[in-house]
């Protein structure tokens, strides 16, 4: 089986399943419930799916009252609570344990204001990411973060692990873009916290409460910025012969004081990948790839372009394809899009996230690749560049005893990098289960004391979500 | 046992290491002595007024620790002179794109800000509405708790979700949590050129109107601001655009079109336009009088509310964010206007004091008081990282 440990479920709570249902159905009905074990079923896992639990119950609540009333109720018969979106954590953020309610925020989808002249949306917890910029697109507005699971991740997943994606080089992640939010702590106390203005007129709770993996309390409502979409933006694909003349490129790039909207970089397993499996038209004769997309007019686009060739030029790219057409963009782009999805067809992998400071690109990227053969495992590399924020995909097979294993120690080790050079354990999926057990490798213990200081303050029993982020040891209460 | 931190005069202590910041904190515990913290010390009368044993300046914790400019990067040291990031940023043709106020025109005050206080007070400017404040672009800190404690949080990347992101809450907790030892901050490059479109005449409304439709328009405006009659000279309602030369001729053309019902603009370049910005940045307008000056966020189109509010109550106001931000210069005597502007602002916003006697200062709130709930959130936060109350204690809230 796997490393990572979680805590025995409490026996006691398990045998008061049926007790617990009925209270909880008396206060969102019989279409806010799920009690029946093949049904519950579907809520075991998130995307880390190496870890499953069948949770006691799942209640759906329809309302911020209602979310409020099965709070309180769970706080008072101090039964751990997993709040739920979408389930597309690839950090087991969402993974459930079987003496806990999984509170699922998939009822509450709505958007209840748009107000363009203020360049503000106001939805509920549970909205996809892309219904957002979809309810906007009619007035050619949109919002920002766009993680590569928007079709199905929730705002209110993204708010809770301070999601990232494609274009955030540019706009920022989940905590740029946020202004509000209405969340429910453990208790039933309904708090707002920012609102329309920006920035906070005492402390900061709202940055506080973007990415605190759903420990703090249920978001059910989120005032996001919305922004105007560019003109237009196009992609230009650059191949090179190695790491160094890529990551050289980018780093000069951005001291050129080009900030394009993203850049993504393939090495040479993850193109052959995606081109057997989405013909993009990608060279395969190059050892990395890079994507670099800009934003503007035309006019501007090729301007701006004609600068970053340049620069590419002058770091060796061999090869290069200026997208001139929408055609043409959609084919560069459609290999990295459907990069997760050729992996998962070849292989079963292990999504990492840490992140590294750019200038360390070219040694990281050899020495994951050394972490990786001594394990006898595959591995392929694609990730957003311009940040620095790395996804190996550590490629294993689930069906061969002691892989899954291996992965997880190749992974560790991946990790422990990341923070050697000057990194991070996480950069946008959370620490969730996944790398719990890892926090000590970046913070001591110190550091560690005062974030749970904070758990404490907004959840002071210790049930939201209880087992994740802190090492399970040496906590200093729960 | 503990290392002496240097004292230059009684109730003075001018730490030089993080080790000296965590005996000054332990020895202010001990004594039960509460510390002011302090860095140039620019920004000293925001706030309420504090009872303090000492003051605790950060000033010797000074250098540049990293700069890497192709990584967008830089941190320092805490009372690291502002004035020596952006020297050194420049070099490289970058800058803190949040473009931090420099409070020193409205309050009078001299010395140097310091880049641990330009966190803290999560400084922000024009920019802000486009680029974000301080809290946006710092990425990494260390602080010695009230409890005595180094900690840190975050790093030197641009990507970072490991653990609750106590990054942001240090921004703007001016000093009541922690005292930051270090700062690391996400800088961008300078554009190559700005271009302002100046607006004449305009209304309030209107001009909030004509900056909304800019925001909104894709041409990344980075400044909007309206300045009523009055403020200087007739009334100017100002977009800014930045970027390469080639960008400048096409966007002012395009938001000219766009905003054609507004009038036709002037347009600033260059070096004018900085100046003007300048003076917005810094709310150089209400520099040099007695009157009480407060700072007031709320939604962008309810900016003219406020405006009318504080008129009637005697006060000035002009307008920047596209109308979010309201700066608004009221008489002195009374409550100097709080309760005009915070009730126009319904609890839908925040209305900080920036300027103010101190005996106006020590009788109404400085900022915004809070929903109960979420007072009592904070409450709490202080308490987790200063339970003795040891720093800056008061300055924010009363008992916090
Ligand atoms: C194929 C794929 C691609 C991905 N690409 C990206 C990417 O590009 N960038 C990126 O950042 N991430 C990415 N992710 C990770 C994942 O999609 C994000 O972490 C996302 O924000 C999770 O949202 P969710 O709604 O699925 O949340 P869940 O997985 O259901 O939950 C995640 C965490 O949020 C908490 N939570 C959920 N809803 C609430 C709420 N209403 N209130 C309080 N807490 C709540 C949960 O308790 C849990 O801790 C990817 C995942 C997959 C599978």
């Amino acid at each position: 089986m796997s490393f990572i440990a979680m805590p025995k479920p409490d026996a006691a709570i398990i045998a008061r399943r049926s007790e617990i249902a009925e209270c909880l159905r008396a206060i969102v009905g019989d279409a806010g419930l799920i009690v029946s074990e093949d049904e519950r079923r579907a809520y075991e896992t998130d995307a880390l799916t190496a870890y499953s639990a069948i949770p006691l119950a799942v209640v759906l609540p329809a309302t911020t009252q209602e979310v409020s009333a099965v709070l309180k109720y769970l706080n008072e018969e101090r039964v751990p609570v997993i709040a739920r979106g979408a389930g597309t954590s690839l950090a087991g953020g969402a993974l459930p344990s079987e003496d806990a309610v999984v509170l699922g925020v998939s009822r509450m989808s709505a958007v209840l204001d748009m107000n363009f002249a203020d360049r503000v949306a106001t939805v509920q917890a549970g909205i996809t990411n892309i219904a957002i910029s979809q309810a906007v697109a009619h007035e050619q507005f949109f919002y920002a973060p766009d993680p590569s699971s928007q079709l199905a991740c929730t705002i209110g997943g993204n708010i809770a692990m301070n999601s990232g994606g494609a274009h955030c080089l540019k706009y920022g992640v989940t905590t740029n873009n946020l202004l509000g939010v209405r969340m429910v702590l453990m208790d039933g106390t309904i708090v707002d916290i920012g609102g329309e203005q920006l920035d906070s007129g005492g402390y900061d709770l709202l940055g506080l409460v973007c990415g605190s993996e759903g420990q703090f309390g249920v978001v059910t409502e989120a005032k996001v910025r919305i922004l105007r979409q560019a003109e237009g933006a196009r992609p230009v694909l650059f191949g090179f012969d190695s790491a160094e003349d890529a990551g050289a490129c980018v780093a000069d790039i951005l001291a050129q004081g080009i900030i394009p909207v993203a850049i993504e970089y393939m090495d040479k397993p993850a193109i052959k990948v995606c081109e057997a499996f989405a013909h993009a038209g990608y060279p395969l004769d190059v050892e990395a790839l890079l994507i670099v997309e800009v934003e503007g007019s035309d006019e501007e686009i090729d301007a701006m372009i004609a600068r970053i060739v340049e620069v590419a030029e002058k770091h060796g790219s061999r090869t290069q394809r200026v997208a001139r057409t929408e055609a043409e963009s959609l084919a560069i782009w459609k290999g990295r899009k459907q990069a997760f999805g050729a992996m998962g067809r070849i292989a079963d992998y292990m999504c990492m996230d840490g992140t590294i400071p750019t200038g360390r690109l070219p040694e990281v990227l050899t020495k994951i690749t050394e972490i990786c053969t001594r394990h006898g495992l595959g591995i392929a590399n694609i990730f957003h560049a311009g940040d620095g924020n790395l996804h190996p995909l550590i490629l294993y097979d689930i069906n061969k005893p002691g892989e899954l294993e291996k992965a997880e120690q190749a992974g560790a080790e991946i990790l422990k990098l990341c923070v050697e050079v000057g990194g991070c354990l996480t950069g946008e999926h959370g620490v969730g289960v996944e790398k719990r057990d890892l926090m000590l490798d970046q913070f001591n213990q110190a550091d560690l004391h005062q974030q749970q200081r904070l758990k404490t303050v907004f959840d002071p029993r210790w049930l939201l979500n209880p087992s994740k982020v802190f090492p399970l040891e040496g906590r200093l209460s729960s | 046992m503990s290392t002496s931190v240097v004292k230059k005069a009684a109730g003075l202590l001018e730490p030089r290491d993080e080790a000296q910041v965590i005996t000054a904190v332990n020895d202010a515990r001990a004594s039960g002595a509460p510390l002011e913290i302090a860095g140039g010390s620019t920004k000293r009368s925001i706030g309420r007024p504090m009872q303090t044993a000492a003051t605790l300046t950060t000033h010797r914790l000074s250098g540049i620790t990293l700069y890497e400019p192709s990584e967008l990067v830089i941190g320092a040291k805490a009372g690291t002179p502002l004035k020596a990031i952006e020297k050194e940023l420049a070099k490289n043709r970058q800058r803190l794109a949040f473009e931090p106020i420099d409070y020193r025109k409205v309050l009078g005050s001299d010395g140097e800000p310091t880049i641990g206080a330009v966190a803290a007070a999560n400084l922000s400017g024009p920019r802000r509405i486009y680029a974000g404040a301080a809290r946006d672009a710092l990425i990494g800190v260390r602080m010695v708790t009230g409890r005595g404690e180094a900690i840190k949080s975050g790093g030197r990347v641009m990507k970072n979700v490991t653990g609750y992101d106590l990054v942001k809450l240090s921004a703007g907790s001016w000093g009541t949590l922690g005292v930051l030892t270090e700062v690391t901050l996400k800088v961008l490059p300078m554009p190559e050129t700005e271009t302002t479109l100046v607006f004449e005449g305009l209304g309030d409304r209107q001009a909030i109107a004509c900056l909304s439709a800019g925001l909104g328009s894709p041409f990344e405006v980075a400044g909007a601001a309206h300045l009523p009659a009055g403020i200087d000279g007739t009334a100017k309602t100002l977009l800014r655009i930045e970027g390469f030369a080639e960008q400048m001729t096409y966007r002012s053309g395009e938001l000219k079109t766009l905003l054609r019902r507004h009038g036709v603009p002037a347009l600033l370049a260059g070096e004018a336009s900085q100046a003007l910005w300048l003076k917005v940045r810094d709310a150089e307008f209400f520099a040099g009088e007695d009157t009480a000056l407060w700072r007031v966020s709320m939604m962008p189109s309810r900016g003219p509310e406020i405006g009318a509010a504080a008129a009637s109550a005697g006060g000035r106001v002009f307008y920047d964010w596209g109308g979010g931000l309201v700066w608004a210069a009221m008489p002195a005597g009374n409550d100097a206007g709080a309760s005009a502007l915070r009730s126009a602002v319904a609890g839908n916003g925040h209305a900080t004091l920036i300027r103010a006697p101190e005996s106006i200062r020590a009788a109404v709130d400085v900022f915004q008081p809070e929903q109960p709930a979420v007072a009592a959130l904070s409450r709490a936060v202080k308490d987790a990282f200063d339970p003795d109350h040891i720093l800056n204690p008061g300055r924010m809230f009363a008992g916090a």
